[in-house]
């Protein structure tokens, strides 16, 4: 067995690492790296559990080859929140009770980032289909589709808000 | 058990009833939560499972010969290392059968052989090198043709216990059980209208996203530690150690954050297999399931064939009720909830005459485990359709008759005990005045009703509270925390000492911490340890007065304790300014040291739960698609202690329901063998398959609790099948007796409905 060499960022650091042939980023992210937060509830790419973004590309860790990662961004749910700072998906999962087990919460969040990056706005229906790629078993989605919107809503506000302040402090400039 | 103030229907809550955040939120939203499988020990074995590929063969000889001389292979297991503990019978030589096959592989993904290696892909090429030796027998995987004379038999001495006289030849029929009072065939003869059904269920996978995952460490004392995801760490402690022969204060398990359960973690599967690989390499050793070993080694509920026959007069009053319930739960006696499914069938209604029997059967499956309100659900799916197509021959309102019957305070209920004060009648009533009631439906449309029941447990609990100098309180309890439970023992905690919710810090203690407390089944933890955890606070302030008392050099019971402050009782008890909790824990190292409240107990008086749901439907005549469009939980609480997670309780089971009603089931092959076990092709719902699931929250106190809590996480599985089958039948016109209500089937009824020329049954 000969290792390979791969040399990729996660959540912004460089990362080196040797990994086999068959190993899958998921198994890499969980067994080498100490990055547990990435799940494995199925390895054939149905549960979403092991969603991570591979160049801001929403994608199951489990269908990917470690050897892949070479030379990529990875993001995983581990880079989510900044510091002390909880993202506001993260904090609206909380305040919702989206989460009961909570063992597919990383792939959801992962999934839903991935989802409001590209459309801040999304009605109910796109936020369904939109994370319709991550089983969870406990909830029935009601409160994980209320949380999205809930914090789409905030981050669009927030958004808002700095545009305006933006716009001011370049008016006083 | 003493209750001082049950119930209190009219206590003002300070804490309880709000919806602040869970204690292990944070970690869950991070990634940091430590599930099963992410867990690891220094010198850790990956251990993997070789697997019968027969659904019923005579295992006659394994050769490990070759696998054990593999570079990297450090133990290979077999029966052989399973000596028999167990005295050769019951339920937990059975368990010991599953684990680790004996004579014989009962179902197709029964273990037969482990290994543990110093790399996955090396204990995958040892599997491979493991032969075994085979002789196939002939199968039976359906309950009906399991039951039939001349069936392959899975054991020789199985004589059907429960029936009298005893039978004379064996056959796949474990027991039969029965329940009712009064006259069915005398009831039967009063009804003017008698509708009588035959319904089939396929098995369902209670579907956890967390494959089961055990790290195991044992040493050749019998010294052992083992990590792993399950409901109940202190029955895996006691399992594992009666079927590895070592004791019980041997082996300490610890819990790991759990990714669902649903009821298919309240059992062992691989744990003893990890813990024998650990003893026999001397080393630690992870096992942990695919997904393909979940669907075929773990267990999921049973598949049911039942009879219903229910007869009425012309005013909608039942006269006699009569059903016959069979379940096959896999190779093992006692394990399908064919009892649990006769004794609830008919709960939710006043009957004069009912009569239940039910069949425990085998079959070559995989050993059945409860999955939520085990049993239930089935034969609510069955009774419920009868109801429906009874209210539609009287034309009455479903509703109506069904409120007509309904079961209330003081019924005999059909399993036996007399009902207390119960929230049935409550949900019916909601239900009818339920803006959903009255809204209008779309073309292919249905809506269709269902009330269901769950009996709820109460068991053992042991709980300890713990008041560091701050005055902040730690809780330890052994209830494994499925869906936030955690919150609600910390704000019963709360709510009891009178001190905000974030001053209380509730952890699941390992099996060495705490007397033995049952596994998180029976929606039995909110109400059994969530009371320990209030009667131990109870304890705690007995404590904290008798400190206030010293202090102030007065009597005890001349201290009361109120909103967190120890005050003298009365003007009589002398004038000290109030203590605080913090002031009182401040000063315990010099008036008699750590302060700690416990209370241990078996509890009982759980509280019935009942609940009604609406649905709505669409069914697309083309393809026989059907699509949830509107649907609405309507459940009695006793008292919601957190209502969030009390809402998500209703609507994950409703959603559960939704998936088994529709889509969900096991798909065996002529050659035994699973053919869907992946997500792929078991399909359970996401997220763009539903609309959101509203919830009404009722309460109706529960007297044999504090504050009126009944369990909330099982009833809510039990009235969708029905409910959806029914909104089926009124969109379509086609009665459909087979569940999950898939497209094909849905499409053949319709088909075969326009044929025949109008309403039939399918």
């Amino acid at each position: 067995m000969s290792g390979i060499t791969v040399n990729t960022k996660i959540n912004g650091d460089p990362v080196e690492f040797i990994c086999e042939a068959d190993e899958t980023l998921l198994d890499v992210l969980r067994n080498r790296l100490g990055l547990t937060g990435a799940k494995e509830g199925c390895s054939t790419g149905d549960c979403g559990a092991c969603s991570v973004t591979v160049d801001g590309r929403l994608t199951c860790s489990c269908l990917v080859l470690g050897a892949e990662a070479e030379g990529r961004d990875i993001g995983t749910i581990e880079g989510m929140a900044q510091g002390e700072h909880l993202h506001p998906l993260q904090s609206k999962f909380l305040e919702h009770a989206a989460l009961q087990c909570g063992i597919c919460t990383p792939g959801f969040l992962v999934a839903a980032k991935s989802l409001l990056d590209k459309n801040p706005d999304p009605t109910e229906t796109e936020i369904r289909f939109g994370l319709a790629g991550n089983l969870c078993r406990c909830t029935g989605y009601d409160k994980i589709v209320r949380a999205v919107q809930d914090a789409a809503k905030e981050m669009r506000s927030a958004k808002a808000k700095s545009a305006k302040t933006k716009t001011a402090a370049k008016k006083r400039a | 058990m003493p209750l001082d103030n049950a119930p209190e229907g009219k206590r003002k809550f300070n804490v309880v009833g709000t919806r602040p955040l869970r204690p292990d939120g944070i970690d869950k939203v991070t990634g940091r939560a430590k599930f099963g499988a992410d867990a690891s020990a220094p010198g850790q074995l990956v251990g993997r499972i070789l697997r019968s590929p027969h659904a019923h063969a005579i295992i006659r000889k394994i050769d490990t010969s070759k696998a054990e001389k593999l570079p990297g292979v450090k133990a290979v297991i077999t029966r052989d290392d399973f000596p028999d503990h167990t005295g050769g019978s019951g339920g937990l030589y059975d368990t010991l059968c599953n684990v680790m096959a004996r004579e014989k592989a009962f179902y197709e993904g029964h273990a037969v052989a482990a290994v543990a290696a110093t790399s996955a892909s090396i204990a995958r090429q040892a599997l491979k090198l493991i032969k075994v030796d085979y002789e196939v027998l002939p199968h039976v995987t359906d309950v009906d043709e399991a039951m039939k004379p001349g069936a392959p038999l899975l054991h020789k001495d199985m004589f059907t216990d429960g029936v009298d006289p005893k039978p004379k030849k064996p056959s796949n029929i474990a027991r039969r059980f029965e329940f009712g009072h009064g006259d069915v065939e005398a009831g039967f003869k009063k009804a003017d209208i008698i509708v009588e059904r035959s319904f089939k269920t396929e098995a369902a996978h209670q579907g956890y996203i967390e494959p089961h995952a055990a790290l195991a460490s044992m040493g050749p004392d019998g010294s052992a530690e083992l990590w792993c995801c399950t409901q109940g760490h202190y029955m895996v402690r006691d399992v594992c150690s009666q079927l590895l022969g070592i004791d019980i204060a041997r082996l300490r398990v610890t819990q790991s954050e759990i990714g669902g359960g649903f009821g298919g973690k309240t059992t062992v599967f691989i744990e003893p297999v990890a813990l024998a690989l650990a003893r026999k390499a001397n080393r630690p050793v992870k096992v942990v399931m695919t997904r393909e070993e979940v669907f075929k080694a773990s267990g999921p509920t049973a598949s049911t064939s039942i009879d219903i026959k229910i007869g009425v007069t012309k005013d909608g009053l039942i006269t006699a009720a009569d059903g016959v319930f069979r379940y096959q739960g896999g190779p093992f006696q006692g394990c399908s909830p064919a009892e649990f499914g006769a004794m609830s069938a008919f709960a939710q209604f006043h009957l004069d005459n009912v009569r239940a029997v039910a069949y425990d059967v085998v079959c070559n499956r995989p050993k059945t485990i409860s999955y939520r309100a085990p049993g239930a659900p089935m034969a609510n799916f069955a009774v419920e359709s009868v109801i429906e197509e009874l209210a539609h021959k009287l034309g009455m309102e479903p509703i109506d008759f069904r409120i007509k019957n309904a079961a209330r305070e003081g019924t005999k209920s059909s399993y036996g005990p007399v009902y207390g004060p119960i929230g049935l009648g409550a949900t019916l009533e909601a239900a009818k005045n339920h803006p959903h009631f009255k809204a209008p439906l779309g073309p292919n449309q249905g809506r269709g009703m269902a009330a269901g029941f769950w009996f709820n447990f109460g068991g053992q609990s042991c709980v300890t509270l713990n008041i560091p100098v701050d005055g902040s309180i730690t809780v330890s309890v052994g209830s494994p925390d499925i869906g936030g439970s955690r919150a609600a023992m910390c704000m019963m905690v709360a709510e009891e000492m009178g001190i905000p919710y974030d001053h209380v810090r509730a952890i699941i203690a390992d099996t060495s911490a705490l007397g033995y407390n049952d596994v998180t089944d029976g929606s039995r933890t909110t109400f059994a340890t969530g009371m320990a955890c209030i009667l131990a606070a109870r304890d705690a302030i007995k404590k904290l007065c008798a400190r206030a008392a010293a202090t102030w050099g007065i009597p005890e019971d001349a201290v009361k304790w109120e909103n967190g402050y120890a005050k003298p009782a009365g003007p009589n008890a002398g004038d000290f300014a109030p203590l605080s909790l913090k002031e009182i824990a401040e000063a315990s190292p010099g008036t008699g040291g750590p302060i700690a409240g416990h209370h241990e107990f078996s509890a009982d008086g759980a509280g019935v739960s009942f609940a009604t749901h609406i649905c709505d439907v669409e069914v697309d005549p083309e393809t026989g698609r059907s699509s949830i469009v509107r649907y609405t939980v309507i459940q009695d609480a006793g008292k919601a202690v957190h209502p969030s997670y009390v809402e998500g309780q209703f609507q994950g089971g409703a959603v559960q329901g939704i998936g088994w009603a529709l889509n969900e089931e096991y798909i065996y092959g002529k050659d035994g063998r699973l053919q869907n076990a992946g997500f792929l092709d078991y399909r359970i719902p996401v997220c763009s398959d539903l609309p959101m699931i509203d919830t009404q929250i009722l309460e109706i106190p529960n007297p044999g609790h504090p504050y009126g809590v009944r369990g909330v996480g099982e009833t809510s599985i039990v009235p969708p099948l029905a409910a959806i089958a029914n909104a089926v039948a009124n969109a379509t016109g086609v009665r459909f007796t087979q569940i999950p209500l898939s497209p094909p089937r849905v499409l053949k009824g319709i088909e075969e409905a326009k044929k025949a020329g109008g309403r039939k049954a399918a």
